[in-house]
Parts: C-alpha cells; sequence; structure tokens
C-alpha cells in the first residue's frame, strides 16, 4: 500500500485522529498457549475503506479481527506481542479501557444476535449501558441508525415489536443498526452474511458499501466473490501468516503470490 | 481436476480448433489467390458460416463460465482473453472470407508480374507464420512465442504502405490491370489487418499469462 494515496478524512476523523491509518498491526504475534495462531502480522487499515479478511479455516483471520476490540483477552492462555493500533492509540496499551474501547469498535458476527427486547431498545442498547438516557434524542439517534442500516422503512412503524419477529436478514441490518448507534471508529464484521439468503446477503452488501463513506470495515469473508464486491483492499492469511494484502482488483486479477491464486481459484492444497 | 478446470481446458481446446480453421482459410485464400482456383474460394465462402458458429459457441461458452463459476485470478484472464480472441479469429475469418470474394468476383488469373510487385505472397506467408506462431503460443502458454510477431507485423505494414506507390506504377504502365490492381490493393489491405488482429490477439495471451496490459502502449504504427 502506498501512504501517498489519496484518502478522505470525514470530519469525526479530523476531531480526533489526524493519520493516515485507521487501523495499523506492528509486527503482531498471537500465541493461544503453546499454538502460534497469528506470525508477526503487519496490516494497515485506512481510513472509510473496506479490507476483507479471507483465508482457509483456522488460518487466523478472526483471530485478526478480534485483535482491534480485545475480544481474545477473553479466552484463556492468550499471548499477544507487536502494536496493534487504533487512530494512533495502541489498543493493548497500559492507558486503555476495554470497555471504552470497545465503544468505539462496533463488531457484527455471523449469526445475528438481537437482544431479546424491542427493535427500539436493541438499537438504544449501546447507549443506555453507557448512561446516554436523553429520550429525544434518543430516538433521533434510534432513527437515524435504523436509517444507515437500510432497515428504518421497514420497521418504522413497529418499534415497539420484537427483535424476534424481524427476518434473519432484518436482525442482521438491525445488529448493524445496534452498532451504529454508538457511532463506532471502527466495524468489525465476522461473516455478517454468511447465515442469510442472497437477497439479504446482497441488501448487506449494499449496507457495507454506504457504510463506507462514514465508517472504516474490517470484515472476514469465506465468500470470495463477496470479498471482491464490497472491500477496497483484501488480505489473505494462511496457516497464521499474511501471505498477501493488496487492493482487492489487483488480489483478484493478478494475485502476487501463488499461494494467493491457489486459494482465490479453489486449487488450495 | 475440478469443474471449473475441465470447463477451461474444454473452452482452450474449442479456441485452438477454430484458430485452426481460421488458419485454413487464409492457407486457403493464398491458394485460391495464385491459382486463381473458384472452386477453393468457395470452399473458403462455405467454411465462413463455421467461423462463425465457432464464434458463437465460444461466446456462450466463455459466458456460462463468467456466469456460473466466477473464475478470478489466472481463470479469470483465461476466460477475457478467449473472449478477444474469440473476436478477433473471427474477423480475421471475414477477411479471408473477403480475399475470396475477391477471387470469385474475377474474371481472369492475377498477373504474375502483379503479385511479385505488390509482394502479396510475402504478406500472406507472413501472416500465416504469425498466426501459427501466435497459436503456438496460447497452446502452450509461452509467452516467448509470441515475441516476434510484433516485427512480423512491422514488416506487413512496410509492404501495405509501399503497395500503394507500386499499384499506381503498375496501373500507369498498364491501364488494363487497372481492376486486378485495385482488388489485389484490396487484398493487401485485409492481410495487413490480419497482422494486426494477430498483433491483438498475441497482447490478449500477454495478458492472460503475465496480467500485463499492452493495449495502446505499442509504437505507433509505420506511416499513421
Amino acid at each position: 500500500m502506498k501512504d501517498t494515496d489519496t484518502i478522505q478524512i470525514n470530519e469525526k476523523d479530523t476531531l480526533t485522529y489526524n493519520g493516515l491509518h485507521k487501523a495499523e498491526a506492528k509486527n503482531v504475534n498471537l500465541f493461544y498457549k503453546d499454538f502460534h495462531a497469528l506470525k508477526n502480522i503487519n496490516l494497515v487499515v485506512k481510513p472509510n475503506t473496506v479490507t476483507a479478511l479471507i483465508g482457509p479455516s483456522g488460518c487466523g483471520k478472526s483471530t485478526f479481527l478480534r485483535l482491534f476490540n480485545r475480544m481474545n483477552d477473553l479466552i484463556d492462555g492468550v499471548k499477544i506481542t507487536g502494536d496493534v493500533m487504533l487512530e494512533g492509540r495502541n489498543v493493548y496499551g497500559k492507558d486503555i479501557i476495554v470497555d471504552e474501547l470497545r465503544k468505539s469498535v462496533g463488531m457484527v458476527f455471523q449469526k445475528p444476535n438481537p437482544f431479546p427486547k424491542s427493535i427500539f431498545e436493541n438499537v438504544a442498547y449501546g447507549l443506555r449501558v453507557n448512561g446516554f438516557n436523553h429520550k429525544d434524542k434518543m430516538e433521533d439517534i434510534v432513527e437515524r441508525s435504523l436509517i444507515q442500516a437500510a432497515l428504518w422503512d421497514e420497521v418504522k412503524d413497529k418499534l415497539k415489536k420484537s427483535a424476534y419477529e424481524l427476518s434473519g436478514g432484518q436482525q442482521q441490518r438491525l445488529c448493524i443498526a445496534r452498532a451504529l448507534a454508538i457511532e463506532p471508529s471502527l466495524i468489525l464484521m465476522d461473516e455478517p452474511a454468511s447465515a442469510l439468503d442472497p437477497l439479504s446477503t446482497s441488501k448487506i452488501e449494499e449496507l457495507i458499501y454506504d457504510l463506507k463513506d462514514k465508517y472504516t470495515i474490517i470484515i472476514v469473508t469465506h465468500n470470495m466473490q463477496q470479498a471482491g464486491r464490497v472491500s477496497d483492499y483484501t488480505a489473505f492469511f494462511y496457516l497464521g501468516e499474511l501471505i498477501e494484502f493488496d487492493k482487492t482488483k489487483t488480489m483478484f486479477i493478478n494475485p502476487q503470490n501463488v499461494k494467493t491464486q491457489n486459494y482465490i481459484t479453489g486449487r488450495f492444497g | 481436476m475440478s469443474h471449473l478446470d475441465t470447463e477451461i481446458q474444454e473452452l482452450k481446446s474449442d479456441v485452438l480448433e477454430m484458430w485452426s480453421l481460421v488458419i485454413n482459410q487464409i492457407t486457403k485464400s493464398k491458394e485460391a489467390i495464385v491459382n486463381f482456383d473458384k472452386e477453393i474460394a468457395n470452399e473458403i465462402h462455405v467454411n465462413e458460416k463455421r467461423v462463425d458458429a465457432f464464434e458463437l459457441k465460444l461466446n456462450m461458452d466463455c459466458e456460462k463460465i463468467l456466469a456460473l463459476f466466477n473464475p478470478v485470478a489466472i481463470d479469470l484472464r483465461f476466460v477475457l482473453a478467449a473472449l478477444k480472441i474469440n473476436y478477433n479469429l473471427e474477423r480475421i475469418g471475414d477477411y479471408a472470407n473477403g480475399i475470396s470474394h475477391v477471387v470469385l468476383d474475377s474474371e481472369k488469373p492475377f498477373c504474375e508480374e502483379l503479385l511479385q510487385e505488390t509482394r502479396i505472397l510475402e504478406m500472406f506467408e507472413t501472416s500465416i507464420e504469425m498466426l501459427n506462431e501466435a497459436f503456438a503460443s496460447f497452446e502452450k502458454e509461452d509467452k516467448h512465442l509470441v515475441a516476434n510477431l510484433f516485427y512480423k507485423d512491422k514488416k506487413l505494414d512496410e509492404v501495405n504502405l509501399e503497395a500503394n506507390k507500386i499499384i499506381a506504377r503498375l496501373i500507369q504502365k498498364d491501364p488494363q490491370c487497372i481492376d486486378q490492381s485495385l482488388n489485389l490493393l484490396s487484398v493487401i489491405r485485409k492481410l495487413e489487418r490480419v497482422g494486426d488482429q494477430t498483433l491483438n490477439i498475441a497482447e490478449e495471451i500477454i495478458f492472460f499469462i503475465e496480467a500485463k496490459v499492452l493495449r495502446h502502449s505499442r509504437p505507433k504504427k509505420i506511416g499513421k
């Protein structure tokens, strides 16, 4: 990647961070006890881009994703070396409060996981647990988040109904709205459309594309075509190593590493 | 071998078959001109339908692979190259057919002096060599085999550029041969275009093998 590429930094970014990189891994190694799961990873994520992480199961892509909101901390025996940076600050620095960090890093999982609450309360949840209870502003934020998640038109007349009444695709967009409500600096998505039908998948992909204007997204996907459609940059992981990282177009037309070519063309192993 | 590998091998095999047919068409068009053989000219005209049918089939095969297999990397480059090579081969088939019509529409054999002076036989040989070299390059997936094509195309361009002067001189010398001269001039133009199309094919082969785009980066053509 060339740091000299023209990039746009939105107003929010300008207020909080003037650097070129939204997120960055510098010489990152991660061990699950004796197992070396990530091996000396160096990767830069630019603001307002979508970066896709691809690779076979067990290659370390989800582990890498979870570095940025410190979800790996929850696993016994994890040891991490190197620097994981978010907006210029080390995520694993002593000054970082994990709860605060997770306010600025939204996450969407493979299966939609709405809370057993109303649609409205699902979106408002993140704000409420952070002590925000201003009623009028809350309504505005919920509406804005649902609009950003392309769900507002479908749910505006049933905000008090249970989130479980929504379809799988709608539930996933609700989870995205929930993540957007806290205005994260970075959104992590771990196979967000793998449990959805093609129509819902298409909506999620369009949403990712639209969200790029305001947010920076890292997405793990097993779907090569999806990586090609939604991402600006693609990183190929294999056996804990970052094999290749480049613009998505380059990765899918002319990958430089034979392992990348074999993987994306389905000739691996 | 995966399903996609099988489809790509079949596509390659069909492209090569069409290619052989097109080389045959150009070779026969030379025979038709040299021997003033209307039977061969007619054969070329009939075979043109086979070339067109091949083009349609290969187009559909490429569409099918793109739609059903979503190829990427070298597979994608191969299918894109095959699509464009298919188009170029069809155009070359059209030129062979056009040459056959020159023979079919002429009333008497071309005079030896015209054939010699215009270097048209040399053009035929060069065009056929270019097509064969590109064929071998595509078949063996060896980019080195197209290295000479760029020089050979220049040779065709030179002959084409000289042709106007030569034809003008021959017409002045013998006004009776005006029809034949103009017909041969049109054949020369077609062979020059065969060279261009073959060069386009060479560019597609390099794109497929190396992912390098040469289009519009070649030196400008002589006299243009």
